[in-house]
């Protein structure tokens, strides 16, 4: 069986030292191992940005797309061959700037993807811009008297979409991040996992001690039910997004694959892809 | 008797303008004629004025005709707009509920009959339709026991009774007609058709189920006018063989969905129109340096931007070509009729996995969705080839445990695994890479990969890249087009020969890479060159020069405003080149 030595490769990631994406990589790597994956039964679909280049950093296959379109990719890489574990990732601009129209409709669709984004607050690779994460008033080179737009609820609005797994996590906290993504990478259904993976360059504000100070474990509310959408919803509302753990998971909705009329339960990919003649006749028939 | 008649039927868009003509078609295609038609409809559901022109022919045609022989006017809107194509003589039949009349001084006959009203005397006025093509069937002396089959087809599941209304409404409007004109019309009965069973479908049906016969088992597209036909066939018979489809929330994810699911092994498509293909140009240049297959339908429709969305143009060609940053190898194929459409449909898969590039299937307007008559498909002719992709290989382990996905060979095409498959991993990325898909930035590697993508193509294997019709070692004139000119190109080429006028004719099936090779001979030994399309630059023109030179014998003739060109249209500017 393989373990998590087995999903690292040779390759030294291009992140600045103490990047939060370092433990992000760990623990799927970890969680990988955890699961029982064997390094071929993992894609992991990327993105772009800093964070986007983790496909090359995972000892698995790998695909590094297009700016914003790593859930379409992701999406359809599991359409293809439902046995394979696909877990896409990127960065919040990736996911909720430029792809956020696709990270809605990927919520709603429920295709068992794990979809972890990196969350730091900030554009890195372009060297510091304002991004949908930004909280209103945050300084940046594009926005260098504060930003005026409201930064995305993006838990929240994961929930009014029609989530059926959505959880916050920390990137100093291997071990919870990698039980989380442990239970992502478990759920029958499009799980969504938010990392805040600070970004120690370009982000002064939202640092580790940052969010050691601002972040409320779901540990320590007493009662809490994370199969509770209200509950869920609320809790989210009263700490303004900044709780961790799994908020809200439902376990009872078929993932699309089990819902869509007549796709096989045998991987597309290995379909033999010859029609008979009869059938073919049949179809043309039709027309006639 | 005559061999072939044009037949058009207008009214109100919603009121089942498309079923009668449908309905017409249908029958006369069992009887074994020709059919083509040509609908004209606007951006709306309900109301504006639409029509439906059917040529029927003893023999293939796949053009529409300049003129009309027989109109059926269901408001006096279709008489005012249509009347002009009428030849001398035609005849019109209008609806007696709206009072119709014609222009003074057109020389057609009118007749008016109650559709409307025989209609409602049976039950329902939605039986107009039926009367109508009854007194048609009178026109051109058809009995209306010809139309049983198909309106069982349509009508059966309604019940004996409906059908047997619908029955009684076409021999009522025929038995009407043929009281108030005394008797079928003189010049109006086809000649014997040859009774053989043909299918009759949109080239949009065609190149459906192409992807189906060629192993397509997965799809992702979003609606658009006029592609959304390919994306609904396949919603309603990829079920059957296990597959799917993803109505998309844009043309974005459509094409990055289908490039995950090509990558995973599956065999996917997606189409669009214009504006779709413009939102998909990045990621077709991710498929291109991914070396991931693709295929992607751009059915072309009157643009910029939103333009003419139901109408017909052919002016994505440079776009579908060059489109994307960047270089990438790319093939643009262009069926002429709904049997190309559909071995190209198959053969498009087939090179976008055997040389690992996107593949964009073009087609326009008035070939995805005009309807034509289809001689039976080839079963034999279905071939499936994945190219260096095999699924049940063995390989072995590699050094540092990453496959070279895009190993330097000689032909540029690479080995090639999907996800899932022992010791295949190997990195993917639009980021230049090496052979393992590691992103590098090195010289020597950048020119090491990017002259291995586009050498692919140096040999790619393509039957037939031109149609030809070529009798003349030299021609006076030679006719160059794509997609759905073919037709009406070939129903001017006689009547330029009836002139003396030595003519030759080269339709594109291939245009990217443009296939020089063969082309060249055919320029050089013509006089005149003339370049038939639906744009205002003369984009193939350009190509044309472009790949040829040869620029002082080259013109263009040029039509944009929306419509099929007519062949008194291309006639006539012929005339004036030689």
């Amino acid at each position: 069986m393989a373990t998590f030595k087995d999903f690292r490769n040779s390759v030294k990631p291009n992140w600045c030292p103490g990047c939060g994406d370092f433990s992000v990589q760990a623990s799927i790597q970890r969680a990988a191992a955890n699961v029982g994956l064997e390094p071929n039964d993992l894609a992991v679909i990327s993105g772009i940005g800093c964070s986007g280049r983790i496909s090359g950093y995972i000892k698995s296959y790998g695909f590094h797309g297009i700016h914003g379109r790593v859930l379409p990719i992701a999406q359809g890489v599991k359409m293809a061959n439902r046995d394979l574990t696909v877990i896409a990732s990127g960065g919040d601009g990736d996911g909720f700037a430029i792809g956020m129209g696709h990270t809605v409709h990927a919520i709603r669709r429920n295709i068992d993807v794990t979809y972890i984004v990196m969350d730091n607050q900030i554009y890195g690779l372009t060297k510091g811009q304002t991004s949908p994460r930004s909280a209103e008033g945050f300084k940046t080179k594009s926005t260098p008297e504060g930003s005026v737009e409201s930064a995305i609820g993006i838990m929240e609005l994961a929930l009014t979409a029609g989530a059926t797994f959505v959880a916050q996590s920390f990137s100093s906290d291997l071990k919870e991040l990698t039980a989380i993504i442990q239970k992502g990478i478990e759920h029958k259904g499009f799980s969504l996992i938010n990392v805040f993976s600070p970004c120690v360059t370009y982000n002064k504000v939202n640092t580790y001690d940052w969010f050691k100070e601002h972040l409320t474990s779901l540990d320590t509310i007493e009662g809490y039910d994370s199969s509770n959408r209200m509950m869920a919803m609320q809790t989210l509302m009263e700490h303004d997004g900044l709780v961790k753990g799994i908020i809200y998971q439902n376990k009872e909705k078929p993932s699309y694959q089990d819902l869509a009329h007549g796709y096989s339960k045998e991987a597309l990919s290995k379909a033999d892809l010859k029609m008979d003649e009869e059938k073919f006749n049949g179809l043309l028939a039709e027309f006639m | 008797m005559v061999d072939q008649l044009s037949w058009k039927v207008g009214g109100q868009q919603g009121e089942g303008i498309d079923s009668t003509g449908e309905i017409f078609a249908m029958a006369l295609n069992r009887l074994g004629y020709y059919l083509y038609s040509y609908r004209h409809f606007s951006s709306r559901i309900k109301g504006g004025h639409t029509n439906n022109k059917i040529r029927v022919s003893t023999k293939q045609t796949r053009s529409i005709s300049d003129d009309l022989d027989i109109l059926i006017a269901f408001d006096q809107e279709t008489i005012d707009v249509n009347v002009h194509e009428m030849r001398d003589g035609g005849v019109v039949i209008g609806d007696a509920k709206f009072n119709p009349v014609v222009p003074e001084g057109s020389n057609v006959r009118l007749f008016s009959v109650p559709f409307t009203e025989i209609a409602n005397e049976l039950g329902t006025s939605l039986m107009k339709n039926m009367v109508a093509i009854g007194a048609t069937s009178a026109v051109l002396d058809l009995p209306a026991e010809s139309y049983i089959e198909v309106v069982e087809e349509i009508f059966s599941r309604k019940g004996a009774k409906v059908v047997e209304k619908n029955m009684d409404a076409i021999r009522k409007g025929a038995e009407f007609f043929n009281e108030a004109a005394g008797g079928p019309i003189e010049g109006f009965q086809l000649e014997k058709a040859d009774g053989k069973k043909r299918m009759f479908m949109i080239g949009n049906d065609a190149i459906a189920l192409g992807f189906v016969a060629g192993g397509v088992r997965f799809m992702a597209a979003y609606p658009i006018t006029p592609a959304s036909e390919i994306m609904e066939y396949l919603i309603k018979k990829l079920p059957q063989f296990g597959g799917t489809v993803i109505q998309t929330e844009d043309e974005i994810a459509a094409c990055t969905m289908a490039i995950g699911a090509n990558y995973a092994g599956v065999r996917t498509v997606t189409s669009s129109a214009g504006p779709g293909l413009s939102l998909m140009m990045e990621s077709i240049g991710l498929a291109g340096m991914t070396e991931t297959p693709l295929v992607v339908v751009d059915t072309q429709r009157g643009g910029p931007s939103t333009g003419l969305p139901t109408k017909q143009e052919q002016s994505d060609l440079m776009a579908m070509i060059y489109g994307t940053h960047g270089e990438i190898p790319k093939v643009v194929m262009a069926p002429s009729t709904a049997e190309e459409a559909f071995y190209d449909a198959v053969e498009a898969l087939n090179i976008a996995e055997e040389y690992q590039c996107p593949v964009i299937l073009l087609t326009d307007l008035q070939l995805s969705l005009g309807k034509q008559s289809v001689e039976p498909l080839d079963f034999s002719k279905v071939e499936i080839r994945r190219g260096t992709l095999d699924l049940n290989a063995e390989i072995p382990e590699e050094e540092g445990g990453y496959y070279k996905r895009y190993e330097l060979t000689e032909s540029g095409i690479s080995p090639r695994v999907i996800p899932g498959m022992k010791n295949g991993i190997h990195h993917v990325t639009g980021v230049e890479h090496d052979e393992t898909g590691k992103p590098s930035e090195v010289a020597g590697n950048r020119l090491k990969q990017m002259d291995k993508r586009l050498r692919k193509l140096k040999n790619l294997k393509f039957n037939t890249p031109v149609v030809k019709y070529t009798p003349n070692e030299e021609a006076d004139l030679l006719l160059v087009g794509f997609n759905s000119t073919r037709g009406v190109i070939e129903e001017v080429i006689p009547r330029l020969e009836a002139e003396g006028i030595k003519v030759n004719h080269a339709h594109l099936r291939l245009i990217h890479p443009f296939p020089i090779e063969e082309m060249k001979p055919l320029i050089d030994s013509a006089k005149r060159v003339a370049v038939i399309e639906n744009n205002a630059t003369g984009q193939l023109a350009n190509i044309l020069k472009m790949n040829l030179g040869s620029h002082q014998k080259i013109e263009s003739i040029l039509k944009y405003d929306g419509n099929p060109f007519l062949p008194s249209e291309i006639f006539n500017k012929c005339k004036e080149l030689v």
